[in-house]
């Protein structure tokens, strides 16, 4: 699908750019990866024994993926409140830089920092991967309006996923339930190694899958977080390494 | 509609340690962004240990899998992760030729097992 021309008079309108940012939901692949991750979440929630209702308003209030797998499977195994929310909060720091990054793109002098809110509120990877795609093809001043309906479209098939999952894991037999749970280890797995663009990332992500069950013998209640930490600051160190190398 | 909502504790608990440590991050992104550069030292830091964590993560639903997916030998779930790597790699980082492969062996090496 083709965006109109920057100066068609479609873009005269917020509410067709709207429109046109929630119809190009459906020229991303990476709204098929978004689905399938979904779906496992979805599958991953009822079997975690979580209600429809709560899957659902995690998908919409905290709208960021690895956050919700990391709170259904923390609260799912039995860790303290603290203990998950310490998680999610390491695991969301990432969007702090996505909304830093994307934010300016639909900024104008006229733009009030309230204006920002619902856009900064749907910037996770796949918005911030698709800005950077679509929004050199949208006028500035119809930016926001584009990304609310983009946005708000990938929420939308989002919600239909989880429900789709979660009815599924309820429903099907034990092999395909087996199989949906399947797709959110294996999405997130070839979404995070696509991303890599670092050293640091590529060996956090290996250290951080070897690491896990060494950590579990620890039997802390915090294994993933002392993963992660000892796999990512390792991870950084041979960053930092490599770097004094070349210099 | 009770088992729709569930129960209302756990609702709180999703605001607690899932939507406020969520936000927080983004809110500062909206309140102070502009002042800090993509590629700073501690960024890298915090995105390994951020991927790291998923890692981890994905390591915990594969070693200790949840419901359904437990009926499925341990030996066979690392296969189809380790096959739909490979797939991922050779299809020069496709997602959809990992996760296909991946879901192909786990259903077919669980049928063919019955």
């Amino acid at each position: 699908m083709a965006l109109p021309p920057l100066d068609s008079p479609q873009w005269h309108s917020s509410f067709r750019a709207f429109f046109w940012g929630v119809r190009s939901v459906g020229s991303t692949i990476l709204a098929l990866v978004l689905f399938a991750t979904y779906l496992g979440i979805g599958a991953l929630a009822h079997d975690t024994h979580f209600s429809l209702a709560w899957t659902l308003a995690s998908t919409v209030f905290v709208w960021a993926g690895p956050a919700q797998i990391i709170l259904v499977s923390t609260l799912g195994s039995g860790a303290t409140i603290l203990q998950s929310a310490i998680a999610v909060s390491v695991s969301a720091i990432r969007l702090f830089p996505m909304v830093v990054s994307v934010l300016p793109m639909m900024r104008t002098p006229k733009t009030k920092r309230r204006h920002l809110i619902l856009a900064a509120h749907l910037t996770a990877v796949t918005l911030w991967v698709e800005c950077h795609r679509f929004l050199p093809q949208v006028p500035r001043e119809r930016r926001i309006a584009f990304i609310h309906g983009l946005g708000c479209g990938l929420v939308f098939l989002s919600v239909v996923a989880n429900t789709i999952g979660y009815l599924l894991a309820a429903n099907l037999s034990q092999l395909f339930a087996a199989a949906i749970l399947m797709l959110t280890p294996l999405t997130f797995l070839f979404s995070t190694a696509r991303n890599c663009r670092e050293l640091a990332d590529g060996i956090a992500l290996a250290l951080g899958l070897a690491l896990y069950p060494l950590a579990t013998l620890l039997n802390s209640g915090l294994d993933i977080l002392v993963s992660g930490v000892v796999a990512g600051t390792i991870a950084y160190g041979v960053h930092r390494a490599r770097a004094k190398a070349i210099a | 509609m009770s088992t729709f909502i569930g129960d209302w504790h756990a609702l709180v608990v999703l605001f607690v340690a899932g939507v406020i440590p969520n936000q927080i991050w983004r809110m500062l992104g909206l309140w102070f962004g502009g002042g800090l550069d993509e590629g700073s030292e501690l960024l890298v830091w915090v995105r390994a240990v951020a991927t790291a964590i998923l890692a981890g993560v994905i390591a915990q639903i594969v070693v200790q899998p949840p419901g359904a997916l437990a009926s499925v030998p341990a030996l066979l779930r690392y296969g189809a992760v380790a096959a739909g790597f490979a797939a991922f790699m050779l299809s020069r980082r496709s997602i959809f030729a990992g996760v296909a492969v991946g879901e192909v062996i786990l259903v077919g090496g669980q049928w063919w097992l019955g």
